[in-house]
């Protein structure tokens, strides 16, 4: 009687985990549509079949296209695309483990002032000169070692005993508002030429992209990826409440730490190449959530699905509010992304 | 066996436990009694390695807790602490799941699957698998964190007043389950008590903590009096026995006028005994 019912049960269990594979695969879908679209979309509209084909014939497939386009994809269009995929990929798992980590939806990479500093990081490139560095590798390097800065603060409190979550958020707040006034400090004092190209960076863009830009976080990206997949367990034990992890058997000092390294990495290098773009790490982790719990097996590469699929549609979106004009990607997030945002939450209420 | 030798611990000018030493054999239940704030879970957290004490030290067999290295140590602990609110997107089987933690793997195992919802089912949630578990009940909650706690396989195990949420029926459920497989595993079992009637059933050992000292120890049906009582808690209550020779403890409710409207124990146990 009991052993039927155990195996009833756990075929349930192997039911319901096919249900959350099925979403991943969905989501996946879904992603691949949004950046066959992205490709597609600019100032000389490309068919959707030819950019299929386009990318079949990249990966070896023999079909044929027109040179022109052949060009545009690969040259032009590819690197933006795939940067979106992995700029917003890695802006939603950010924001998924710091709200594991500081056990609070609020929490993200952006609003631990870790943008905030990146910005402050590519202002005071751009203002001071580039150290004898090319301005192209000086602006992102400035904001990649301000970014981690903010980081390494944000590192050294939470070693410290005794400290919670709660005023681990309260510090990295702080942050944001201490970065922020240094920004708009090193703005003040500059030129109106200097503060117009910082705020164009500061929108954030994609546009930026070039092939080595996208190996590098591509790189970064796969390897982070990996080492909190390892996690995954351990990160879900963590959010049943500190006391209750640690007696499980998790180091939780360690864990906390490997993971902000991990996270801080991942960010400050997305961030550099590209600016800042608010929004998707606090969003895409909570529709995560809402699809598929957070058993972090499927909740960590959900996010990752869900940020990119953000931003790879706003992505087409920037392109054609008006067309021919290229709206900064990082405005548009938000603009698009909050009314769908609050109808999510109210959907969920009604059930 | 687990063993504390002249333990001191102390929080600012909070004294919490001053030389304190005492030995906890396996096979049998030990309950910790005493007073709120008197350091009762403080000490399983010492136990456990996660709070390191100004002195003393803490064995397990002869091996001595080392406070750079508790990994290995925590590994012999199922610990189930006190609060048991579960505020997290998962299902009751994955709650019990992570019990097994060193186990747990991308692709889980059907035998793996298997023993966490035998272990539900020994505790009569079975039905509650699949329930998302912030739409539980505390008394489930609490249970299901029991069931967390069995699933590590433990050689000791602590219990943070395990049955503050529960019914009389989950209650019985928890502490008979316990009192069998301590004996049945040869656990080391240490749980933290209020009640004192069930630490009177359930203990086979009995500590009664104050002040950082240990007051009394032994079976219950040795120690507790209505003079401990009165010393413990400053109450006046009456100690009575059941027909197993267990003691009960009623604290009687006191007149308006502030006085105790209590019989004299004696009467009260020839009551009882009539």
């Amino acid at each position: 009687m009991t052993n039927t019912t155990v195996a009833q049960t756990l075929s349930l269990q192997r039911r319901n985990e096919q249900r959350r594979t099925w979403i991943l695969l969905a989501l996946f879908c879904v992603l691949v549509a949004s950046f066959v679209m992205d490709i597609a979309t600019g100032p000389s509209m490309l068919g959707v079949e030819e950019v299929v084909n386009v990318l079949l014939r990249l990966v070896g497939v023999p079909v044929g296209v027109q040179p022109t386009s052949e060009v545009i994809v690969i040259s032009l269009r590819l690197p933006i695309a795939l940067m979106a995929l992995i700029v917003g990929g890695v802006l939603g798992v950010g924001g998924a483990e710091m709200q594991t980590l500081l056990n609070n939806p609020m929490a993200s990479p952006y609003t631990l002032g870790m943008a905030a500093a990146a910005g402050f990081g590519a202002a005071l490139m751009l203002y001071a000169g580039s150290f004898g560095l090319s301005a192209q590798l000086a602006v992102p390097v400035g904001a990649f070692v301000c970014c981690m800065l903010s980081a390494g603060l944000l590192f050294g409190l939470a070693m410290m005993r005794h400290i919670t979550s709660g005023q681990l958020i309260l510090a990295g707040i702080a942050l944001l508002f201490l970065f922020q006034s240094l920004l708009s400090l090193v703005q003040f004092v500059s030129s109106p030429e200097l503060s117009q190209q910082i705020l164009f960076w500061l929108f954030g863009s994609l546009t930026k992209a070039t092939w080595t830009n996208v190996g590098i976080t591509a790189s970064v990206t796969l390897v982070c990826m990996t080492l909190l997949m390892r996690d995954a367990w351990k990160l879900t034990a963590l959010r049943l409440g500190e006391s209750r992890a640690k007696s499980l058997g998790v180091n939780v000092a360690r864990l906390r730490l490997r993971i902000l390294v991990i996270v801080a990495l991942m960010t400050a290098t997305v961030t550099s190449f590209v600016g800042i773009i608010g929004f998707i790490g606090i969003v895409a982790p909570n529709i995560a959530r809402m699809l598929v719990g957070e058993d972090q097996r499927y909740f960590l590469p959900l996010s990752f699905l869900v940020g990119a699929f953000l931003l790879s549609s706003a992505s087409v979106l920037s392109k054609s509010i008006v067309p021919g004009a290229l709206f900064p990607i990082g405005i548009v997030t938000a603009i698009i992304g909050v009314p769908f945002f609050f109808w999510m939450i109210i959907g969920k209420r009604s059930h | 066996m687990l063993e504390i030798r002249d333990l001191s611990l102390a929080f600012d000018d909070l004294l919490l436990a001053d030389r304190l030493s005492f030995q906890l054999q396996a096979g049998k239940t030990h309950v910790i009694i005493g007073p709120n704030g008197t350091g009762k879970s403080s000490l399983l957290k010492v136990l456990f390695g996660d709070i390191r004490p100004q002195s003393g030290e803490v064995l397990f067999d002869g091996e001595r807790l080392d406070y750079r290295q508790t990994g290995h140590w925590r590994q012999r602990f199922g610990y189930m602490p006190q609060d048991i609110r579960l505020d997290i997107g998962l299902t009751v089987l994955e709650v019990v799941l992570l019990g097994q933690l060193d186990a747990l793997s991308l692709k889980l195992r059907d035998p793996l699957i298997e023993s966490a919802l035998r272990a539900l089912d020994r505790i009569g949630l079975l039905h509650l698998a699949h329930r998302d578990v912030r739409t539980l009940s505390g008394g489930q909650c609490q249970m299901i964190l029991f069931a967390q706690a069995l699933m590590r396989n433990p050689r000791i195990l602590m219990l943070d007043e395990p049955v503050s949420a529960l019914d009389l029926h989950f209650q019985q459920v928890l502490l008979d389950h316990l009192d069998q497989q301590t004996h049945r595993q040869n656990w080391v079992s240490v749980m933290v008590l209020h009640d004192l009637n069930l630490a009177a059933q359930y203990a086979d050992n009995l500590l009664v903590l104050k002040g950082g000292r240990l007051i009394a120890q032994g079976a219950p049906a040795a120690i507790l009096s209505p003079e401990l009582v009165h010393e413990v808690y400053g109450v006046s209550a009456e100690v009575a026995y059941d027909q197993q020779g267990v003691p009960f403890v009623r604290t009687p409710r006191r007149s308006r006028s502030g006085q105790s409207v209590a019989v004299p124990e004696t009467q009260a146990r020839s009551a009882l005994a009539g």
